[in-house]
């Protein structure tokens, strides 16, 4: 993975000084917290529901056991034992104390990590596939382009003061693990007629309140044109995008009111232009990059075989390995969603396992994925066998990935000042009812998203099903929706009706799913069998 | 009553004013009156708390209940984590917050 040089190791190590400067001088009560704020935003320190939260970048999800180890030990040195793998592969405590917030920025830069721009109105983390560098259905590895993406956007000084926050997402694969059509940017490694890899881009998704799906605006861009063209994208949006409204300021409206093609027109026109200053940086850099992603030394001759006689472990397998590009090795993900648990929430010292485990089991590499779980990008199947034990005896070892008991949800009202109701019981509440072995087996893959409010920060647009958590004059309440994907065929989930309280909401879920198993055809998944029979069923049985 | 609520600059921690001070725990809080946004100015200038703000509350035989759930989830902590609440010894003290 990519090693920091001395430009970015300096640039990390000048910020903590930076900002322990301005800490010291904001509890000397020499800063206001008017003039505090944007630092501390800055440098992902939020104020949350009950204290501080500080949110830590993990670019493109990828991170080491060295790494790992540091944000277990800061969860037990500076918070209350515990993290939150988040929905944008990020990290987040809970309960941080500004004064020590220049400590743990320290000890992060120690092992080349940070929170700059995980806040504020700037180029947020790239985000890429889970499983880059490994999956058998990848075209590239995609990370050193969003190595190169990352190096162009950090301090930035034209993009740190956009209309609002922009997220780029960049993948390899057909298969979308990513949800790029979902974001600010969404970037697709491709391979034109001439055999050349390039970049496809789709510009103005999103999810929030006024979710949209990110359109094709660019077909095929040269790789020796990236940057030139991300930055002819984002030079239209800052000087055209609304400042004027804050729930209008994101690109996917720009992009909406002006239309992709006369969008895409301006971005052509601005790319000429930037094309004739030469911003590029030298294809040589992108070269330096890309050995830092080289495959790790594979045994070539490991073997494909597996002894699934334990049932517990064969389940396991079935649900939570994918296809490696290497014979005799699997991509492992781990569930941060035990029956009845908080989605994506891992102790200190689970965190600090699963970094020993990559270390011994999968070349020292772990990802954080969307969906709030950890990936062991490069297992030898025939280590996989003690890895699930040693995960399972730490209770990381559920079966469940992409079903029902793996939710995707926001901290909720329990924790996130912004939010209307709380989404994490309910995660508990539909873990608990469905999460049996029997239950999950019959369901198939069902991906289940809760957001506690309209931003949807846990993606209900895209969730085959959807909660959404309302206020209800003063009373929590929840929208179901239906049929959202974030995939390859990504769609948007539409709204069954009236909401519901705590309960009921549990009981539509049931309900749906029964439509669904009274109806599927042979080999449909919940996504399928909504798409052919419609919304109607479904109302008739959760209203009717 | 109207009670007033902010952060604790160092911490971040929630803190309610209490008259003369200000206390973690929410059955401190005094009534305030008409007296908040005076209040606020005051310790926000001093850099005691910051993000200070009134809300609305009830003095119930039970203790100083906030009228909305935010604010008594705020009180208390995590609903999901009685442990790390203010209470973590009684587990009934999430059902006044619901």
């Amino acid at each position: 993975m990519y090693k920091y040089d001395q430009y970015d190791q300096q640039m990390v190590d000048t910020r903590v000084a930076e900002f322990r400067d301005q800490v010291r001088r904001r509890l000397a009560g020499e800063l206001t917290e008017e003039q505090f704020r944007p630092l501390r935003l800055q440098n992902g320190l939020y104020l949350q529901l009950h204290a501080y939260m500080l949110r830590v970048a993990v670019p493109y999800g990828t991170l080491n056991s060295a790494q790992m180890t540091v944000l277990g030990d800061i969860a037990d040195k500076y918070d209350r034992g515990y993290g939150h793998f988040t929905t944008r592969q990020n990290i987040q405590y809970n309960w941080i104390k500004l004064e020590d917030t220049p400590d743990i920025l320290a000890d992060l830069a120690k092992v080349e990590m940070h929170a700059i721009q995980t806040s504020g109105n700037c180029i947020r983390n790239i985000s890429s596939d889970q499983y880059a560098g490994a999956a058998a259905d990848e075209l590239v590895d995609p990370r050193p382009y969003a190595e190169l993406l990352r190096q162009w956007s950090s301090f930035h000084p034209e993009f740190l003061t956009l209309p609002r926050k922009f997220k780029i997402a960049v993948i390899a694969s057909e298969t979308d693990r990513a949800a790029m059509r979902l974001h600010d940017i969404g970037i697709k490694m491709v391979k034109n007629d001439a055999g050349e890899i390039g970049c496809q881009f789709y510009v103005g998704g999103g999810m929030g309140r006024t979710p949209m799906i990110g359109p094709m605006i660019k077909e095929f861009v040269p790789l020796d044109q990236l940057i030139t063209y991300s930055e002819a994208c984002l030079r239209v949006y800052n000087r055209y995008g609304r400042r004027d409204n804050k729930y209008k300021a994101r690109i996917k409206i720009l992009v909406h009111e002006l239309g992709k093609d006369e969008y895409a027109r301006q971005v052509e026109e601005e790319f000429a232009h930037l094309l004739s200053q030469g911003i590029e940086p030298p294809l040589a850099e992108l070269e330096r990059i890309k050995p830092y992603f080289d495959d790790p030394a594979f045994d070539t001759g490991a073997s494909d075989d597996l002894d699934l006689s334990d049932s517990d472990f064969r389940v396991w397998v079935e649900r939570n390995c994918h296809a490696h590009k290497q014979a005799g090795y699997t991509i492992a993900t781990v569930s941060l969603k035990p029956i009845g648990g908080i989605p994506g929430d891992a102790s200190a010292d689970q965190i600090r396992l699963m970094a020993q485990l990559a270390k011994d089991y999968s070349f020292d590499e772990l990802r954080v994925t969307h969906a709030q779980n950890i990936v062991f990008p490069h297992v030898k199947k025939a280590d996989l066998y003690t890895l699930w034990q040693k995960l399972d005896e730490a209770g990381l070892g559920t079966a469940n990935l992409d079903s029902v008991g793996d939710i995707i949800a926001c901290p909720g009202l329990d924790y996130c000042s912004l939010a209307n109701a709380r989404s994490i019981p309910v995660a508990q509440k539909i873990s608990e009812r469905f999460g049996s072995a029997e239950k999950q087996a019959e369901i198939g893959e069902l991906k289940l998203k809760i957001s506690g409010c309209i931003n949807a920060c846990g993606h209900h647009h895209a969730g085959h099903i959807g909660i959404l958590g309302v206020d209800k004059k003063g009373v929590e309440n929840y929208q179901l929706l239906l049929g959202g994907c974030e995939g390859a065929d990504t769609s948007l989930g539409k709204i069954t009706g009236p909401g519901f309280d705590e309960d009921g909401i549990v009981d539509a879920v049931e309900k749906a799913t029964g439509v669904y198993l009274a109806n599927k055809q042979e080999g449909e998944r919940f996504l399928d069998t909504y798409r052919r029979i419609g919304m109607d069923p479904f109302k008739e049985a959760i209203y009717g | 009553m109207k009670i007033l609520t902010g952060n604790d600059l160092k911490s971040g921690a929630v803190v309610w004013w209490t008259g003369v001070g200000w206390s973690l725990d929410v059955n401190n809080a005094a009534d305030v009156g008409e007296d908040g946004t005076k209040i606020i100015a005051r310790e926000e200038g001093a850099q005691n708390v910051f993000a200070a703000y009134v809300i609305d509350g009830e003095k119930t035989s039970d203790g100083v209940r906030p009228a909305h759930i935010k604010d008594r989830i705020r009180a208390l902590g995590p609903t999901v984590r009685p442990d790390l609440t203010l209470k973590p010894s009684d587990p009934e003290a999430v059902n006044w917050v619901i």
